[in-house]
């Protein structure tokens, strides 16, 4: 029938058609829109070349520059403290004999349900007037708090939920690098008498350090993709305060039909996305060489 | 170290994950329960309450309401793109590690899947709407099935290349050496091996596509939206459906918590797998 060089293709082509026409295909037309202002007229698309114009026009979005500096703030607050606390959790973990696999169970709940539910459940409990945030600071004398409808304090709120959401991955994936790291150098360890601690800083956290390095790394860049929660919780508001680039990119491309400039942001934040991947990639195989 | 003080230790190490165990668990517990109070009963931040089943009834069926629509919608999307995740990414894996393709191709093909699944999805939402409207795939079945397989053929992929990594390349020799057709191989040597995988891609396929949000947004209109748009409108008129809105969310979770208590070691494995290395 066919020769197998055949077949090596004929396997491989299903996923290199999705690829360059969901994938490719919408690029390079986002590419092209980029340097166009578009309209549209009878469901038809015209475009007016611009040139530059999109792209000069991102230096002076202060929505867009709102959603870079609040998605760096999230990005690193959130996922430092996820970490912190994920590893801390998966230690512990691994520190009990009875309950681990109740306490993964438990544990992995946040992860597996819609963004958009998490968005539902934090409104509720955030909510001024009945949320149970607020009883807990009436039982002990406070004022209400305004949690998402205060500009000083909406970006922390929306901290505590990204907390609460992905803490839970960081905690498996620690708790998987820690599982697999080798036993014998703890029975050493505690054959030479090391305390607790000793056998943290000297041992564990050496050992574990790239996997923390890379987990970071990637829950920061994937921290972009945060929309849900924003679009549920407070659309950005008030004012520009818990604006992100995900959202803006929504408002631009879609709720003000800016295709041109929306695409052009589009293409702005993939590129440096890209950009940041390729360091790391590069970064963590020169460590892989050395060693 | 005496017994009391490693014993006391073993307890308070017990005392902090259960403690996290209880904070995960309370906003589940609370909208849960808010699903089951009255309006008032909401609105006045009851603990005590009678349990009433009216959300449930006005979120399932209420003539006004599309929320037993939207689950079909999202049962049929996930199903049907999960099926064709699986599909296309076991060929791809069993093609890229072991029908001999040239070292670049696998780097490039990992390298740009690494990219896209990192980049927002929002980025090229935007594009597939443009593309899907000129040839009549906004607002189908099909446009909205083709975007969330897209989105998860890196995951799948990245995946089901862990596994068939795992499968001994002996065997498909030896198999090579009897004369078998590469289409053989998959089928009677490769397939039985990474059926473990095989679970695992297609629960958290199923799971990603039932709780994607931002692409369904764009793509869909009210015959086509999924659950997390219709939870999503009743947060978003102008007074918010609260018992509703918890309701629908509460709806909303079954999937993924039936998954987790009986496909839980597939779930670990997926969400783990070369994350590590």
């Amino acid at each position: 029938m066919f020769t197998d060089t055949v077949w090596r293709y004929l396997t491989l082509a299903p996923a290199l058609v999705l690829f360059a026409l969901l994938t490719i295909l919408p690029l390079v037309n986002l590419f092209g829109l980029s340097f166009n202002d578009v309209e549209w007229l009878n469901r038809e698309a015209v475009w007016t070349w611009v040139g530059f114009d999109n792209y000069a026009a991102i230096a002076s979005d202060t929505l867009f520059r709102a959603g870079v500096t609040n998605t760096m703030i999230l990005a690193v607050v959130a996922v430092s403290i996820q970490m912190v606390l994920g590893f801390w959790l998966a230690l512990l973990t691994t520190q009990v004999t009875r309950g681990r696999l109740i306490y993964r169970t438990v544990f992995l709940l946040p992860v597996l349900v819609p963004g958009i539910v998490i968005g539902a459940i934090w409104k509720l409990m955030y909510s001024y007037d009945f949320g149970i945030l607020n009883q807990i600071v009436a039982l002990f004398g406070g004022d209400p708090v305004d949690w998402l409808g205060s500009s000083d304090i909406a970006l922390l709120s929306i901290i505590i939920v990204d907390v609460w959401h992905w803490t839970p991955f960081c905690f498996l994936l620690m708790l998987a690098a820690l599982e697999s790291l080798p036993r014998d150098i703890y029975e050493a360890a505690e054959v030479d008498g090391a305390t607790g601690w000793q056998t943290l800083r000297h041992i564990t956290l050496p050992l574990m350090a790239p996997a923390i390095v890379v987990t970071f790394i990637f829950r920061t860049i994937l921290a972009f993709k945060m929309f849900d929660q924003i679009y549920l919780l407070t659309g950005g508001g008030p004012g520009t305060s818990t604006e992100v680039v995900s959202f803006t990119i929504y408002r631009r491309f879609f709720t003000e039909d800016q295709t041109g400039y929306g695409a052009a942001i589009s293409i702005a934040t993939i590129a440096v996305i890209a950009t940041l991947i390729i360091i790391v990639s590069r970064l963590s195989n020169r460590r892989e060489a050395h060693t | 170290m005496s017994s009391i003080a490693t014993h006391g230790r073993v307890i308070g190490r017990h005392a902090v994950l259960i403690t996290y165990g209880l904070i995960v668990l309370f906003p589940f517990a609370y909208i849960i329960s808010a699903a089951f109070k009255t309006q008032i009963d909401l609105l006045m931040g009851r603990f005590l309450f009678t349990p009433v089943l009216s959300g449930f009834r006005d979120v399932i069926f209420d003539r006004t309401s599309d929320f037993a629509q939207n689950f079909m919608n999202s049962m049929i999307i996930g199903a049907v793109s999960t099926v064709l995740v699986l599909t296309v990414a076991t060929l791809a894996a069993f093609s890229l590690y072991r029908l001999r393709w040239p070292g670049w191709v696998l780097t490039v093909i990992l390298a740009w899947s690494m990219i896209f699944h990192m980049v927002p999805p929002i980025t090229l939402a935007g594009a597939w709407y443009a593309m899907f409207r000129s040839i009549g795939l906004d607002n189908t079945y099909t446009g909205i099935i083709l975007a969330h397989t897209t989105l998860n053929l890196p995951m799948a992929l990245w995946l089901m290349g862990v596994f068939v990594k795992d499968v001994p390349r002996e065997l498909v020799e030896a198999a090579e050496i009897d004369g078998a057709r590469p289409l053989r191989i998959l089928w009677h040597v490769v397939l039985p091996i990474v059926k473990p995988g095989l679970a695992a891609t297609g629960i958290l396929s199923f799971i990603f596509s039932w709780n994607e949000f931002p692409v369904a947004l764009v793509l869909s209109q009210r015959q086509t939206a999924t659950v997390p748009l219709g939870i999503g409108k009743y947060a978003q008129e102008n007074t918010i459906a609260f018992t509703e809105m918890a309701a629908a969310s509460t709806l909303s979770i079954i999937p993924a918590f039936i998954l987790l208590v009986f496909a839980q070691r597939f779930i670990v494995r997926g969400l783990t797998s070369g994350a590590v290395k």
